[in-house]
């Protein structure tokens, strides 16, 4: 369970894109007739992309209509879970894991150039650049540590440098690509022995 | 060790490719039909016989959980439901499979839908393995278009539709019925048991849930037979087991090997060793952050399996290896464990909800040294008061680490706390309803 707060400054209105209809038709035929209610997770997230990767309360409403669930049902889902945000945040969205395996890694180092780079608190606007960052739980990439989720993307094996270089590409507007950083494949053992860990973060 | 020609996850690293052919050439989808063919009891038995134990942290017989399913289908459907939620802290074994080994497990997701008479089966992803669920949108196509799934799926004479659900990044939907919860569309706050979710469990129907991990192994043990399954290992611990190890060692990896490794073996083998040698190692979570942690001298000795880690009072949970060296502030680790769980809990049982919140603030102030010696009592009080009074075992997964950490560094936690309670009895207190229990002259 987490605080979240809904955000002052909502809109009137929200209606699918005609392309997020036809996907919403296609989601539920997931689930069975009488059961669509199933598919408010999934709709919730159409609404998200379609809105810059926020909800507003108008969304929520007509998800409502929309799965003929009582709002209030939607409200509740849209608050217990973490991804859905019910603020606006940046175009790019940085996610900092900060759970003991990335800790024990430097991920707070990673935390501080957030501060740094992005804005001193978390989940606000940048100035420079359309950026806003959190410290999020587990991302399940613990052999990667440290690691950040930008929008979809996974930015593993990182550390202090690759970090920098990742946040003022994402200042420019220009994203690095996602992966590992110590250019090892995926999660295999590297060859190469490090010199007790100078190699990370 | 593992030979190289017992690993059932060849594709681990991605050195083959993901696509359905690469994986055909690789044996997956290999006389698919004719196991099924043999039908459901052979199917149950055979998983029976190589005596694996569910991947996903509690180590059920799957056989056995198979065999609750009701035997005829009644009025209701049966489901099959993957539970790929992965987020407990120190495993990311499910998304190389989902990633690199989609078809080993839709293939299993095939079987064990036969095996548990479901036409459905539905995988819940955790939301942020987004790129992973896309992938495996990908693979499911490819194995419709091969006729693998779909209508007289493999023309096996089963139909059989595999279905994605996107969580949204809450831990407890890792919890069988919380994740039921989460894809008829509600919170994520799990149910009471029984009634198990093997008889009434999705949509009210019989649903059987599996990780992913489980049933990727399906398809192999079923192609080579449980006796040679059962025949790596050791007894009640049989088999395969992906291993994540983290922390604190020279090349963190994901790597396969028989249950029952050494622990010191697997961590010097494969991850390059600790991070400034064995003798810097202070201690290990051996099965994702809710096992608790053992100290340098089980280490030594301990062997990765069921019930070897139970005897020491730890567990073998997903076998998610975090390697704490002696660079790090024990304390600190396990405080940021803590805080994970106080924000995690889904907030039903007041125990869960309240406690887990408690235990972060106490061990926050031993960490800052800031705590007194009554508060390591108050902490241990804490952690029985959560076990065994929650509906879930969410509780004893956020209580059983600090009580790891109360057995193995009571010294380290003693020596930062201090005698003094931080708020003194203030002499003149202002008028309080039972001032006079504060005063001795009147008690």
């Amino acid at each position: 369970m987490s605080l979240k707060k809904v955000h002052d400054d909502q809109p009137k209105d929200f209606k699918f894109s005609s392309d997020n209809l036809k996907k919403a038709e296609e989601i539920l035929k997931k689930y069975p007739e009488k059961n669509k209610k199933s598919a408010v997770m999934p709709f919730l997230y159409l609404a998200q992309r379609q809105n810059n990767n926020w909800i507003p309360l108008a969304a929520m409403k007509y998800i409502a209509n929309f799965l003929s669930m009582p709002y209030i049902s939607v409200y509740e889902v849209a608050t217990f879970y973490t991804m859905y945000n019910l603020a606006p945040v940046g175009k790019h969205f940085i996610q900092v894991c900060t759970t003991t395996p990335c800790l024990i890694r430097g991920a707070d180092k990673i935390v501080k150039l957030c501060k740094e780079k992005i804005s001193p608190k978390e989940n606000e606007l940048s100035k420079a650049g359309d950026c806003s960052w959190m410290e999020v739980e587990c991302l399940g990439a613990c052999v990667s540590a440290p690691m950040i989720q930008i929008n979809d993307d996974y930015y593993e094996d990182l550390d202090e440098k690759s970090a920098k270089d990742i946040l003022d590409s994402l200042i420019k507007d220009k994203p690095l690509k996602p992966g590992s950083y110590r250019g090892r494949a995926n999660t295999s053992p590297e060859k190469k022995q490090t010199v007790n860990g100078e190699n990370h973060a | 060790m593992l030979k190289k020609e017992d690993k059932i996850f060849k594709n681990l690293y991605n050195e083959f490719g993901w696509e359905i052919e690469n994986s055909i050439k690789r044996d997956d989808w290999k006389d698919t039909k004719n196991i099924i063919s043999k039908g459901r009891d052979w199917i149950i038995s055979e998983i029976k016989a190589s005596e694996l134990r569910g991947r996903g942290g509690a180590g059920f017989s799957t056989g056995l959980k198979w065999s609750f399913a009701p035997k005829e289908v009644g009025s209701r459907p049966h489901y099959l439901v993957i539970n790929a939620d992965e987020s407990e802290p120190g495993t990311c074994k499910d998304r190389d499979i989902l990633r690199f080994e989609p078809q080993k497990l839709i293939e299993g997701c095939l079987i064990a839908g036969f095996a548990v008479n479901a036409h459905v089966c539905y995988i819940y992803i955790r939301g942020e393995y987004f790129n992973e669920g896309k992938r495996l949108q990908v693979a499911i196509d490819q194995a419709y278009e091969k006729g693998f799934l779909g209508k007289n799926a493999c023309s096996s004479g089963w139909d059989f539709d595999i279905h994605i659900h996107y969580g949204a990044g809450a831990y407890i939907c890792g919890e069988e019925t919380a994740l039921l919860e989460s894809i008829e569309g509600n919170k994520g706050q799990p149910r009471l048991k029984p009634p198990f979710p093997a008889l009434v469990g999705l949509y009210g129907c019989p649903t059987i849930v599996n990780n992913v991990e489980t049933i990727a192994v399906v398809p192999t043990i079923l192609r080579r037979g449980g006796k040679w399954f059962a025949s790596i290992g050791k007894p009640k611990n049989t088999g395969t087991k992906i291993f994540c190890i983290s922390g604190n060692v020279n090349s963190p990896c994901n790597v396969e090997e028989e249950m029952g490794i050494p622990l010191k073996e697997l961590i010097e083998k494969h991850a390059g060793g600790v991070i400034g040698g064995w003798d810097n190692l202070q201690a290990v979570i051996p099965g994702g952050s809710s096992m608790p942690l053992l100290s340098k001298k089980i280490c030594d000795t301990i062997t990765m399996d069921f019930d070897a880690l139970i005897e020491n009072k730890s567990g073998l949970g997903t076998a998610g290896v975090v390697v704490i060296n002696k660079d790090q502030d024990i304390i600190s680790c396990m405080a940021r464990i803590a805080r994970f769980y106080k924000h995690e809990s889904c907030g039903q049982c007041t125990p869960c909800r309240e406690g887990a919140g408690w235990m972060w603030r106490i061990l926050d102030r031993i960490e800052k040294r800031k705590a007194t010696f009554s508060d390591i009592e108050l902490l241990s009080d804490v952690t029985k008061q959560i076990e065994g009074h929650t509906i879930c075992a969410f509780g004893e997964g956020s209580a059983w680490p600090i009580q790891g950490l109360l057995r193995h560094f009571r010294k380290e936690i003693e020596s930062r706390c201090r005698e003094e309670p931080l708020i003194r009895k203030k002499t003149n207190n202002p008028y309080l309803v039972d001032q006079h229990l504060l005063e001795k002259k009147n008690a």
